[in-house]
């Protein structure tokens, strides 16, 4: 039996009245990776964040429970205690590390203080240290990084920081919450990996806290399934996840999005012959250039870099790709959102800048979007009712009667209920709120619907149910989609055709299948080995993370009649 | 006043949305928002019913002895001419409502329109208008209201104009710095996707969404439009004789500050509360706003 090094028992966090985390037991050994899962609102981060005091004091609190470490009751220490052990033996890293960083101060004084004040070295050596770690997480040029500053940083390097923070102080724990979730999944696999190795190196304690089956199977030991504060079900990784005995938990998996068995849920492509050409990109260029003071360009980045595509009729055509690949931009040059300094967007065989002011708007009606966040993008001062007529009224396409009634009509379609009307956003969840978003872009009859991430806001449950309500709606009313995603999986759930983008360029563009499947590019390559799988036995081949040739950025060939690959 | 007003903007604009029910619950749970209340209201109601609260005219002389310190028949004394300071004050109450209203309703709205204009359409306009706003910026208000009571004349109407004139780059710089967060949110976007035209955009999108913020800086800008009136009118150029105006009444007492302090207390101490009662009902509808604040309760 390996040594038990935190035990928790019965803890029950609550906020206000309502508990956030009921009668939460579970134990971590020694070098073990425990990852606790659970949708947003499981509870699963305020129970981690409860066992070092970092609640919002006043509106938490611990209601019961024990937290044994190391002989003490992590629950019953006071603030100066804490501190002691909080930074020391148990480390955290979060989701957002440009926000865990101070923006003011160099990388190398944020690193060197914690060494400094808690274990009382000198600056020398803490310096030398920090070098040290900084090199172990994978940064180059270390001595260079310890003067720069957080935002001199990329995300993935930033998590590096973090995590070269967490282990400077050689913590007994680590607890990483969410700690990848806002990286791109080339950079989760490295970040991944990292902090694998390190445990094996250091032989500490995990605690992962995550909502990724992906990411459990690739580094659990155990899991534990949290829903609604409780426990669902814990033990081995591989037990769990190939044979889940609550329901819940079942249901979970079900709905996470495999990469490979996602081709059955297509709705079956158009056939080629009648293909209808709706919306044609044509070397779509953009480039955004940082001026001095004088108005003279310093550096220019090229956001779009000869993007060209068709989308026909009934379709649906992904842009995948990571941050900063140009697939967000490509998708509101498209909308025409967006003045582009090449190329031509063409709409039915009508190029977009012949559209005057006037005439621009009045083509949206057959154009639409859907965004990324569905709070930020409903205006919060008007009702549901209000938000989904709005594009009815701007049109002038229906008023009174006829507009409730079509209103309703809309409400329907996306599974609303009447009596949402009259609400206001903040009173839906993100689930709704997307449902609203989709009604609000439906409600012209566009020809089609840009739609940017539309589910990477929400929980895997919800997101299987919106993915079946659009792909209901295409085979219902003929829609289009130009698809935007990170994830490969949830596009090969709806998408008839993928191009891959990286730097502003499209390096692959092809049918899902074969692009997905038969990948021609690295890229594209690199960008399938990153996805985690949902499956302890199939954890990801870390050699084809590492591509060092150079990528070909080149003009798009054809490799098969419809499947291009950049040379 | 002036420095901060761009951390107040956004933090305003980030507190977001209000609904309705959960703001009164949060500004009456807010001390802060209580008493400014209490004491606005009172100012209110006395204004209201100034003709039935007041014991004698405001203006008639020889109303008691000159100069007579507080008594039961005139609990806030006389002044040099007899007149009743009480009966003055609870007059004054009315002048001091109309010009806080009069002139922060002209900055609210020169500085919504500018701001929103300004921040709407960006480019050229935008530059211009901001850079004159950044100019009158770099003046105190009441050298502006100076400037303007020169130009138009003295007076409490032109004074109400002049302290409304000066505010308007105050308004307008918050006006179009919310803008500028608003226009960066989604919705947004999402309303030019739509296919709204300019005045849908302004006044469907960003307009309400742009006002609750205004509200609380307009709360908190009465009682500097009041502090402004009673200083002109102290210096002669505001109220003129014999209105019943609180920072004239201090002026004329002046010289009989040793013989008849209460002539100078009672109209300050009006002045003071309804500061402070404006301060604090702004102070608390900030609070009740932000729903982080809302949260922590």
């Amino acid at each position: 039996m390996t040594e038990i090094l935190l035990d928790v028992r019965d803890l029950t966090v609550a906020f206000g009245t309502s508990r956030a985390v009921e009668g939460l037991s579970y134990q971590l050994a020694r070098g073990e990776t425990l990852a606790v899962v659970g949708e947003s609102g499981s509870g699963k981060s305020v129970s981690s964040l409860a066992l070092l005091g970092l609640l919002p004091p006043r509106a938490a609190q611990v209601l019961s429970g024990q937290a044994m470490f190391g002989g003490t009751d992590l629950l019953s220490l006071n603030d100066a205690e804490l501190r002691r052990i909080r930074g020391r033996r148990i480390s955290m890293i979060f989701q957002e590390p440009m926000t865990s960083l101070t923006p003011v101060l160099r990388l190398g004084q944020q690193l060197t203080e914690g060494l400094i004040v808690q274990e009382g070295l000198s600056a020398r050596v803490a310096h030398s240290r920090a070098c040290e770690m900084l090199e172990r997480v994978g940064l180059d040029a270390p001595e260079r990084r310890m003067r720069q500053y957080p935002h001199q940083l990329s995300g993935g390097q930033r998590q590096r920081v973090m995590i070269a923070m967490a282990m400077l102080v050689q913590p007994e724990i680590l607890i990483a919450d969410e700690a990848t979730t806002a990286l791109d999944v080339t950079v989760q696999g490295q970040i991944l990996d990292l902090i694998r190795d390190l445990q094996a190196e250091f032989g500490m304690s995990v605690l992962m806290i995550t909502h990724d089956m992906g990411v459990v199977a690739e580094m659990g030991d155990r899991v534990l399934v949290m829903h609604r504060g409780q426990k669902v079900e814990d033990g081995h990784v591989s037990d769990v996840l190939a044979r889940p005995r609550a329901p819940y938990t079942q249901g979970l998996l079900e709905a996470v999005p495999r990469l490979g068995a996602g081709a059955a849920l297509r709705s079956a492509p158009r056939d080629t012959a009648e293909r209808r050409v709706i919306l044609r990109a044509d070397g779509l260029r953009k480039s955004f250039a940082r001026r001095n003071w004088l108005g003279k360009t310093q550096a220019e980045t090229h956001a779009l870099d000869d993007v060209s595509f068709d989308l026909c009729a009934g379709e649906t055509l992904a842009l995948v790709g990571e941050s900063g690949s140009g697939k967000s931009t490509t998708g509101r040059a498209v909308l025409g959102l967006m003045p582009l300094d090449a190329g031509r967007v063409m709409i039915e065989g009508r190029d977009l800048r012949d559209f005057s002011g006037s005439a621009l708007r009045q083509a949206r009606r057959h154009m639409q979007m859907i965004f990324q966040d569905p709070f930020a993008s409903l205006n919060p001062r008007l009702s549901a009712a209000r938000l989904v007529g709005e594009p009815l009224v701007i049109h002038g396409l229906a008023r009174g009667q006829e507009l409730t009634d079509r209103v309703a009509d809309l409400f329907r379609r996306v599974g609303l209920d009447h009596g949402h009307m009259t609400r206001y956003p903040h009173e839906f969840s993100g689930g709704q709120r997307q449902r609203l978003s989709i009604a609000r872009a439906l409600a012209t009859g566009p020809r089609f619907i840009v739609a940017d991430e539309p589910t990477s806001a929400l929980d895997v449950s919800i997101q299987a149910q919106i993915l079946d309500l659009m792909r209901g709606l295409q085979q219902d009313l003929g829609l289009a989609y130009l698809f935007i995603s990170h994830d490969l999986a949830v596009v090969e759930r709806l998408a008839h055709r993928v191009a891959v983008m990286r730097a502003g360029r499209i390096v692959e563009l092809g049918p899902t299948d074969q692009v997905l499947h038969a990948a021609r590019h690295p890229y594209t390559q690199q960008l399938i080995a990153a996805v985690p799988v949902p499956d302890p036995a199939l954890r990801r081949n870390r050699s084809a993370l590492a591509y060092d040739g150079e990528m070909p950025m080149g003009p798009l060939t054809h490799v098969a009649p419809d499947h291009l690959v950049a040379q | 006043m002036i420095t901060g007003t761009q951390d107040l903007a956004r933090d305003l604009a980030n507190a977001g949305v209000v609904r309705q029910r959960g703001f009164w619950r949060g500004l009456l749970a807010s001390p802060s928002g209580v008493i400014g209340l209490a004491l606005v209201g009172v100012l209110i109601i006395t204004a209201a019913l100034a003709p039935l609260i007041a014991p004698y005219n405001p203006l008639q002389m020889a109303a008691g002895p000159r100069l007579a310190p507080p008594s039961l028949a005139h609990p806030m004394g006389t002044d040099q001419f007899g007149r009743d300071v009480l009966s003055r004050v609870v007059h004054g109450a009315r002048l001091t409502l109309l010009v806080g209203t009069v002139a922060v309703s002209l900055s609210l709205v020169a500085g919504l329109a500018l701001g929103l204009l300004a921040g709407y359409a960006g480019g050229w306009l935008e530059r211009i208008f901001m850079r004159l706003v950044d100019v009158l910026f770099s003046f105190t208000e009441i050298v502006i209201a100076l400037a303007c009571l020169a130009i138009l004349g003295v007076g409490l109407t032109n004074a109400m104009i002049a302290i409304g004139i000066a505010a308007i780059p105050f308004y307008a710089r918050i006006t179009h710095s919310v803008v500028l967060v608003e226009k960066s949110k989604p919705y947004f976007e999402a309303g030019i996707a739509a296919g709204a035209g300019h005045m849908r955009l302004i006044f469907l999108h960003l307009l309400p969404n742009v006002v609750p913020t205004l509200i609380v800086v307009a709360t908190l800008g009465i009682s500097t439009a009041v502090l402004a009136a009673a200083g002109l009118s102290f210096l002669g150029l505001g109220a003129q004789p014999p209105q019943p105006e609180w920072g004239f009444m201090l002026a004329s007492s002046r010289d009989l500050i040793s013989r008849a302090p209460w002539m100078m207390i009672f109209p300050g101490l009006a002045i003071a509360l309804t500061v402070l009662g404006f301060n604090l009902l702004g102070d608390g509808i900030r609070e009740a706003m932000d729903p982080r604040q809302r949260r922590r309760q």
